[in-house]
């Protein structure tokens, strides 16, 4: 008698929440979904304000409000949510992979989704000198004490990092009563859109300082002030570091799979899965970080490659990482594309290659720096799936 | 902490609650004078107790094998290992036993390394051995080219350097000890048979004994006290912590080969499963200059590039600065005065956490050589204290369920509420770090800054 396969998804945001109710409709398999938060949805569940749905729900709607509906529907689809679950390790095995709990509780998966998400660098992380005062922040914790808490987070604050997650830190801050001062970007300019930039920063008339980096901040107890690489001194009481993503890999390093040097998370082949057979990782934890309707994207993507694996059980010989050429960071999959990031302003055509020989290049356009650039084309569409060895993105003029 | 004037006349007041103070304080409180528990009080200027010099330590457990054999260090560290080595386990200290290699980089320090093993061996420690390059580096598979040889110190293991602290006032008060805190000495007056310290805010200490463990500014006592003979000239230490995903790249505490001035930069895993490089040593004017700095910063990543350059790719999860209370002399100066009623421990450097409970054990000595009437107090009434060890080697209140706040730790709701209240609670968030990890791991707060400030009640936006 054949059971029914049992998938665990690890991370209950946009990614998990949305492979877990495709899994659910595509067939009969068990699905159950951990997330170590109290609450199930990820981080929309902290970004209160509009920009999510649009490409999943084909709506639009608030973090808040699309966290909710995506639990629900993952639930009505028949998925067990779990939070306040946090997962330590996933033994690999010739058969079953076994997920293992905080509580020592062990979980039996005939396949595994990570879905993790990402976090952002903290001033530590950073290497941000100076004194260790109060008043440091990064947007996640400051939407998490704003929209969940309710909380005030002081009254100046200087904004470090100019890309769209540092424009909604200005609405963040708002609502815990703090007004921004200043905003700081080691780029030419700013990386986000002009409607966003002038919902945000804009109507409030936020310098942007650009081409300069926080060298120090001062204060004993509390933040009085950050002093800028150009020696520009700003009095400020808070400091809100946001953007560059780190993938929350550590569960992927626990297991030992390979990262991708650029993202820092694990590398997966355009099915989603790791060099562990069994084992998928989707979402942030992937391309740090995509907006989270492309995020709900991939949950529906890889949905496709664990049913593959549940009825084949075949699973690539090797995973490869896709090179990349300066100035570009990293070229990583999200939802069946090839998504690119540049560490640098520049303009020319992305360009992949194929063991050495073009494959595929895009038009001629400005490439932003932290902003999702995808290359589509038909040639690479018809790459097979499995091992795809040999790929690289470079930026050609 | 009571705001009257005036205090009840203590037979001893230790000044300083960094590691050395707390174990001073803690070893008196099990002492009766005259049929009576001794009357011992312990003062800080800070809101915490180990909130000094001491929260930024190397957090190593010496066995004081590279001391300068002869000195009162040499002694009270080797001695002081052997304590604090027993009484860990009894107050849920966490030590790992990961023992060190020292490594020499180029061939005159490889040269030398017979000199350190004989030194080792003139500090009665006797199980270091010399080994080769190739050795260290089957040791150390990690460890970056260009080793020319090495020492193995199998028993220079790692501590919690916050909980050790923490541990010794807690059973001081569980023993009777009172603990003031926020009482800066500014003044002290003397009189034929009580001494006086006057605090920051008027407030007025009575005491016929008085121990100076005031680190940093334990010359200003020294002097307030009416004696000479060191000025503190402090040396900054910063040190780096990387994520606890680097705790694989080895196995023991990597040292440098000494220098007249510093023990180096070294790398070591702490007991919570991250990996610590530094300190750096700068002398500097400033006592209160406990930032970071970006050439401190950088000579530190060049530095672990060279040890172990797979290090520097993992994240960093926090940057500490530290001050350590260097003098003109390398010796610690201990001294004793009959007439003042005075004992001084200073000028007590990184190795002061080592040393602790036998610079408590020399200070007891010292006090009743002056005239204080010491007896140890009856076994059957001491108190013990048991912290929750926090050492990722042992098991974690997580492991046995309990909802979990901080992530990155893993340290639950329950330990983060039990670290508020007490006797000795956590009253900021350096102090709940301290106590519990929260807020200490990769994420600095990302996901749970809001949920401890909720189960704190302490604001954010001050």
């Amino acid at each position: 008698m054949s059971r029914t396969p049992h998938v665990v998804i690890v991370g209950a945001g946009p990614a998990g929440l949305t492979a877990a109710r495709r899994l659910r409709v595509g067939g009969a398999i068990d699905v159950t979904v951990l997330d170590r938060e109290g609450e199930p949805g990820g981080a929309p569940r902290h970004t209160d304000h509009l920009g999510f749905g649009l490409r999943d729900l084909h709506r639009l709607t608030t973090g808040p409000r699309y966290a909710r509906r995506l639990v629900d529907a993952a639930e009505r689809a028949g998925a067990t949510v779990r939070a306040a679950t946090t997962v330590i390790d996933v033994e690999p095995a010739a058969g079953p992979l076994t997920v293992v709990t905080a509580t020592g509780e062990r979980l039996v998966a005939d396949a595994v989704v990570l879905a993790t998400g990402t976090r952002e660098r903290p001033r530590s992380a950073r290497l941000v000198a100076g004194d260790r005062p109060r008043g440091v922040f990064t947007t996640g914790s400051v939407q998490h004490l704003t929209a969940l808490h309710h909380r005030r987070v002081g009254t100046r604050a200087v904004v470090v990092g100019a890309e769209h997650v540092s424009f909604s830190a200005i609405w963040s801050l708002e609502h815990g009563g703090c007004s921004t001062v200043a905003m700081i970007t080691p780029l030419p300019r700013d990386q986000t859109v002009a409607p966003l930039r002038w919902a945000t920063a804009g109507r409030r008339r936020v310098p942007v300082h650009t081409g300069v980096d926080i060298d120090t901040i001062v204060g004993r107890e509390r933040v009085e002030a950050v002093v800028l690489t150009d020696g520009t001194r700003i009095d400020c009481d808070t400091v809100v570091f946001t953007g560059d993503w780190v993938p929350e890999y550590e569960l992927v390093r626990r297991t030992g799979l390979s990262l991708t040097p650029g993202t820092r998370g694990p590398a997966t082949d355009r099915a989603m899965r790791t060099a562990a057979p069994g084992m998928f990782a989707i979402g942030n934890l992937v391309h740090p970080a995509e907006s989270a309707d492309r995020c709900a994207l991939d949950g529906m993507h890889v949905a496709t490659a664990v049913q593959t694996w549940l009825a084949d059980r075949r699973w690539p010989e090797a995973v490869h990482p896709i090179d990349v050429t300066a100035p570009l960071r990293w070229a990583t999959w999200c939802d069946g594309h090839l998504t690119v990031r540049t560490d640098a302003f520049v303009t020319g055509r992305l360009q992949v290659l194929h063991n050495g020989r073009p494959l595929v290049t895009g038009r001629r356009r400005e490439l932003v720096p932290n902003r999702a650039l995808v290359v589509r084309g038909a040639a690479l569409d018809r790459l097979p799936d499995t091992d795809i060895a040999g790929l690289a993105v470079q930026v050609v003029g | 902490m009571s705001d009257t004037a005036d205090s009840p006349v203590y037979d001893v007041v230790v000044v300083g609650a960094g590691v050395v103070g707390c174990a001073v304080a803690r070893l008196l409180s099990l002492h009766t004078t005259g049929g009576s528990p001794l009357r011992v009080a312990l003062l800080d200027a800070n809101r915490d107790v180990g909130a000094g010099t001491s929260k930024a330590n190397t957090a190593i457990l010496h066995t004081g094998f590279d001391a300068t054999p002869g000195t009162l260090e040499a002694r009270l560290v080797a001695r002081g290992y052997d304590l604090l080595s027993a009484y860990a386990p009894t107050a849920g200290i966490a030590v790992e036993h990961t023992g060190a290699v020292l490594v020499a980089w180029d061939d005159e320090q490889a040269a030398n390394l017979p000199a350190l093993a004989a030194k080792a061996a003139a500090n009665g420690y006797t199980r270091a051995e010399v080994v080769d390059a190739a050795t260290a580096h089957e040791l150390e598979p990690h460890l970056g080219p260009g080793a020319t040889g090495a020492m193995v110190v199998p028993d220079e293991h790692i501590i919690d350097p916050w909980a050790t602290p923490l541990a010794f006032a807690e059973q001081a008060m569980a023993n009777g000890c009172t603990v003031l805190l926020e009482h800066r000495v500014v003044a002290v007056e003397t009189a034929s048979d009580v001494t006086t310290l006057v605090t920051a805010h008027g407030r007025r200490v009575h005491t016929r004994f008085v121990v100076n463990a005031a680190g940093l500014h334990g010359d200003t006592l020294h002097r307030a006290m009416g004696f000479d003979g060191f000025t503190i000239r402090p040396r900054r230490g910063e040190l780096i912590v990387f994520d606890k995903v680097a705790r694989p790249l080895l196995h023991r505490t990597v040292l440098p080969a000494p220098t007249a001035t510093t023990k180096g930069v070294l790398v070591a895993p702490t007991v919570f499963g991250n990996v610590m490089l530094g300190p750096t040593a700068d002398d500097i004017d400033d006592r209160t200059a406990t930032g970071s700095t970006r050439a401190g910063l950088d000579g530190l990543l060049t530095k672990g590039r060279r040890i172990l350059p797979a290090l520097v790719d993992e994240e960093v999860t926090a940057v500490y600065a530290g001050l350590r209370p260097a003098c003109e002399f390398s010796d610690y100066q201990v001294s004793a005065d009959a007439g003042a009623r005075y004992v001084c421990l200073g000028t007590i450097r990184s190795t002061g956490l080592t040393a602790s409970m036998a610079l408590a054990e020399e200070a007891a000595e010292r006090l009743a050589a002056i005239g204080l009437d010491l007896h140890p107090a009856d076994p059957a009434t001491v108190v013990a204290v048991r912290r929750t060890p926090l050492g990722e080697a042992g098991v974690r209140p997580y492991q046995r369920g309990g909802r979990i706040v901080c992530h990155c730790e893993r340290v639950t709701a329950d330990e983060i509420v039990a670290a508020c209240s007490g006797p000795l609670p956590a009253v900021d968030p350096d102090g709940l770090r301290r106590r519990t990890r929260a807020l200490a791991g990769r994420c600095q707060g990302f996901f749970c800054l809001a949920e401890v400030a909720a189960l704190t009640g302490w604001p954010v936006d001050r």
